[in-house]
């Protein structure tokens, strides 16, 4: 099939993508610059033992985040159990915390000098490290357990989403057939939500990839170590980007390995949104052994970390109380607002001329425009810099070509930079979520329509538009949230004076002195539920 | 189109309005955090009505400031460690300052010999020792590589400014190989991986994880006067090493002025205002450093601590072998 789209969609959706892709390009076109030879000797040197790290977090992550997201997802979609009701929005709550909070959080636990050892210590009388075994937090799998904490709840979310979008009728034929339970869930189910866990556990991993603050917390050279290394130590950000093109590149292997391994599969759902689904009602020990799975990541992932800030404000209230607070409340608000609705237009331009031309070029858009989520924030930040501090000088350029006084950095020295450095950070989630929910109408529908003579552009607005709300929503929020949490990017890219919830906590967090920005920390994570309890509400209908 | 064009010239107009700063406005980039500069600068405002704007952010800043050229808005650069000004140096970003105050606040070593950079304060990399298992004993930094420690030491990464600062005064007196045996022995000591920040090495000496530990010298201070940390401040003693011979290693932290400040005087007031009594006091009461300006004592708990001989090395001379402290990090594999 094939639908002529009126011109200025595809040329804006190149136009939007390329923009977004800028930065990226920025960074690439660094990395062919002189290295001073940085690059040899980091592969000389430690490199390979950062890219086993690297590899062993990232695989780690999203493997644990698999185990944790999917089954949960699946028994809160599919099962009755005790308190499935509070654990359908409970689940979703790690999100809104960020993950330094987490990892500062059971360092301090669970590491030598802290209460837990201290307690084992005092109880049982050993004197010495050298007197018994206990598992060392800052480690590979130190890391890959806080960040799984952290991370889950995006294959969580979408997978769940996935499921109840599944039409129901399909589980039935199936059962009538005589399939159990466990069958039904492995031949039916989870091969119609593949592309939507697909989607979330390249989330995840580019999360992973792009982390710094966990890894280098928890003391876990990775390849993001080395970019910084390279950049701030060596000062070569050539090397820098170098390193951050081979990531870009070895992701851009992984999920097209995956697309790959679904290419003939092509699945269409027809719900009509009035079919009921019938969990299965579980009893006894199953049904409670869900239950206190469920409440044991649930306690550990937002519990505990947001008892102990709690903990932590009451203790330093005065130390952490700010009278600006609001003020960084209402920046970080506004912020992460204008960002989420930049993000879900660009995702619903891009996804919808992927799906409309059909060629696979058009494609390319939607790619092009989801690689900058794996990057550094920091990396991310330079790139941004890069084309707009050009820009910046090109408009004064030609104002003191007329000898007038130019307007200054208008792009790079403003508000502008931040939002810029988010949406090109966050447009993956935004892109990936809603071509999921795409996706899933079948082409009949667009064909119905057409022949009708609607146009392709009143076909969205009318079709498709109201049939992805969902996804939309979905993506809006985990754009939102994320823009509340990020870090690097506003860090570098912010006006004078401009403080978010999240720099202010950072300038604490960076002293190790989470104490003392607890308070504001707490306010990240409240903003972060609210939104949180929408997207849930809207899921559940 | 041409509502287009109209949107970008509103755009223009609006960014270019909020971007026109009043001429008692000085803007400034800050690597240190904010809460431990807003008691200063919150003073000079104070005082003299000039109104005074903060980025802050640990990494990237310098980079910043190149890619906006003589656009920037920033005036002033503040920075925690040697490094980062010499970086500034050389890459041209900051310019000369002649000014008699600053030099007669700030001695000779602690500023650069043209003006483009100035200490503010300095801080010793101090060696603590537990006071139950080894006393408060002479030491050196060459003792942390002595295998009589094997297992005994703690340190946080080694790629750490401060850190690197160390190994490079390290490759400064020993030269690259003398210092490469140097930090392979001090790796062997180690009793965990680098990690964590510099009071964590103090609070493992406390826990009985390691006997020695290395740190800066206001941290301890800081710890010593905050109650939940104070126990662990209690149970080490702070070392100046290298007492019978070099002395100890010392970094500053430091403020340049940009190349293209647009309200240079105003900046230059406020760098001098820095240098004076009233701010050093602030320096060196609220965030334990050493001033710089020898009319300012250091705090009496910081007093209380001794006098002490620095490494007389200049300060360039650490910056110089930053690059071969790295790469002696990665062969070594420090950190791993």
């Amino acid at each position: 099939m094939y639908i002529r789209l009126n011109k200025k969609w595809p040329a804006l959706s190149w136009l939007f993508s390329l923009l977004i892709f800028l930065p990226i390009l920025a960074i690439v076109w660094q990395s062919f610059g002189d290295d001073q030879d940085v690059f040899g000797h980091l592969w000389r040197t430690v490199l390979p033992d950062y890219l086993i790290n690297t590899l062993l977090v990232v695989s780690g992550v999203a493997v644990l985040s698999l185990c944790i997201g999917v089954p949960i997802a699946w028994f809160v979609a599919m099962c009755q159990f005790p308190g499935r009701a509070f654990f359908v929005w409970a689940m979703l709550l790690p999100l809104a915390m960020p993950s330094y909070v987490v990892a500062f959080v059971y360092t301090d636990l669970l590491e030598y000098a802290g209460p837990v050892q201290g307690w084992l210590r005092q109880a049982f009388g050993w004197r010495s490290a050298q007197d018994y075994w206990f598992f060392d937090v800052r480690t590979v799998s130190g890391a890959i357990v806080m960040l799984t904490l952290v991370l889950y709840p995006y294959v969580y979310l979408l997978a769940r989403t996935a499921f109840l979008e599944q039409s129901p009728s399909l589980v039935q034929s199936a059962r009538m057939l005589g399939s159990t339970p466990w069958q039904s869930f492995k031949r039916i189910s989870l091969p119609l939500a593949r592309p939507a866990i697909a989607v979330a556990v390249s989330l995840v991993a580019m999360e992973t990839l792009a982390d710094f603050a966990v890894v280098h917390y928890f003391a876990v050279p990775t390849l993001t170590t080395a970019v910084y290394d390279t950049w701030l130590g060596y000062g070569s950000l050539a090397a820098a980007a170098r390193l951050s093109a081979l990531m870009l590149a070895a992701l851009f292997v992984l999920i097209s390995l995956e697309r790959l391994g679904r290419s003939k599969q092509r699945h269409y759902q027809r719900g009509s949104g009035q079919e009921k689904i019938q969990r299965y009602a579980l009893r006894g020990i199953k049904a409670w052994s869900i239950t206190l799975f469920c409440t044991v990541i649930f306690a550990l992932a937002f519990a505990w970390p947001f008892i102990t800030l709690v903990q932590m404000a009451v203790e330093y209230f005065e130390q952490s109380w700010n009278p600006q607070f609001i003020q960084y409340s209402i920046n970080s608000l506004t912020l992460a607002t204008i960002v989420a609705f930049v993000c879900i237009a660009i995702a619903l331009l891009l996804t919808f001329f992927k799906r409309l031309a059909q060629s696979g070029y058009a494609a390319m858009p939607a790619k092009l425009a989801s690689t900058g989520y794996a990057l550094p924030g920091t990396v991310l930040a330079i790139g941004v810099l890069i084309p707009l501090s050009l820009f910046d000088h090109g408009i004064n350029g030609i104002f003191e070509y007329f000898e007038q006084q130019g307007p200054g950095l208008i792009l790079s020295g403003t508000l502008f930079a931040i939002v810029a450095g988010y949406v090109v950070r966050f447009a993956a989630i935004a892109i990936g979520s809603v071509d999921a929910s795409l996706n899933k109408i079948s082409p009949s529908i667009d064909m119905a329509t057409l022949t009708m003579g609607v146009s392709p552009l009143k076909m969205f607005f009318k079709v498709h538009l109201p049939l992805v709300r969902k996804g939309c929503f979905v993506a809006a929020l985990l754009v939102f949230i994320e823009s509340m949490k990020e870090l690097p990017a506003a860090l570098l890219l912010r006006p004078f004076n401009y403080e978010t919830l999240a720099t202010y906590v950072y300038q604490f967090v960076s002293d190790e002195q989470l104490e003392h920005g607890a308070l504001a920390a707490i306010v990240i994570v409240l903003v972060g539920l609210i939104p949180l309890i929408f997207l849930n509400r809207s899921l559940e209908k | 189109m041409k509502s287009l064009i109209a949107l970008v010239a509103g755009a223009i107009t609006l960014a270019s309005s909020f971007s026109a700063m009043s001429a008692d406005e000085i803007n400034i980039y800050s690597y240190r955090q904010p809460f431990l500069i807003d008691p200063v600068v919150k003073k000079f405002s104070d005082d003299t009505g000039i109104k005074i704007n903060v980025v802050f952010a640990k990494k990237g800043l310098a980079e910043r400031l190149q890619r906006e050229g003589k656009y920037t808005k920033a005036d002033i650069v503040l920075t925690t460690d040697i490094s980062r000004l010499m970086e500034l140096q050389d890459k041209g970003l900051v310019q000369a300052v002649d000014s008699k105050v600053i030099n007669d606040n700030v001695p000779a070593h602690l500023r650069d010999e043209q003006g483009q950079w100035f200490a503010l304060t300095t801080r010793v990399r101090n060696i603590y020792t537990s006071k139950e298992r080894l006393g408060n004993i002479a030491i050196s930094y060459e003792d942390l590589a002595d295998a009589k420690y094997q297992g005994k030491i703690c340190t946080r990464s080694g790629k750490h400014p401060y850190t690197v600062a160390l190994i490079s005064s390290m490759i400064a007196h020993h030269g690259y190989e003398g210092a490469k045996t140097w930090l392979n022995g001090f790796k062997n000591n180690l009793a965990r991986k680098p990690q964590g920040n510099d009071r964590g090495q103090i609070k493992a000496i406390k826990q009985g994880q390691c006997d020695i530990a290395l740190g800066n010298s206001y941290y301890f201070g800081k710890m010593v006067s905050d109650v939940k940390q104070k126990p662990a401040a209690d149970a080490v003693h702070i070392v100046f090493p290298n007492q019978n011979n070099r002395g100890a290693h010392i970094n500053v932290s430091g403020m340049a002025l940009t190349k293209y400040s647009h309200n240079k005087a105003s900046a230059i007031k406020l760098m001098e205002y820095l240098t004076g009594a009233l701010a050093q006091k602030i320096y060196a009461e609220v965030n334990m450093e050493y001033p710089v300006n020898v009319a300012v004592k250091p705090s009496p708990l910081v007093a209380s601590w001794g006098e002490f001989k620095a490494d007389t090395l200049a300060m360039s001379a650490i910056a110089l072998h930053r690059k071969a402290a790295l790469r002696l990090l990665d062969e070594v594999k420090f950190d791993l």
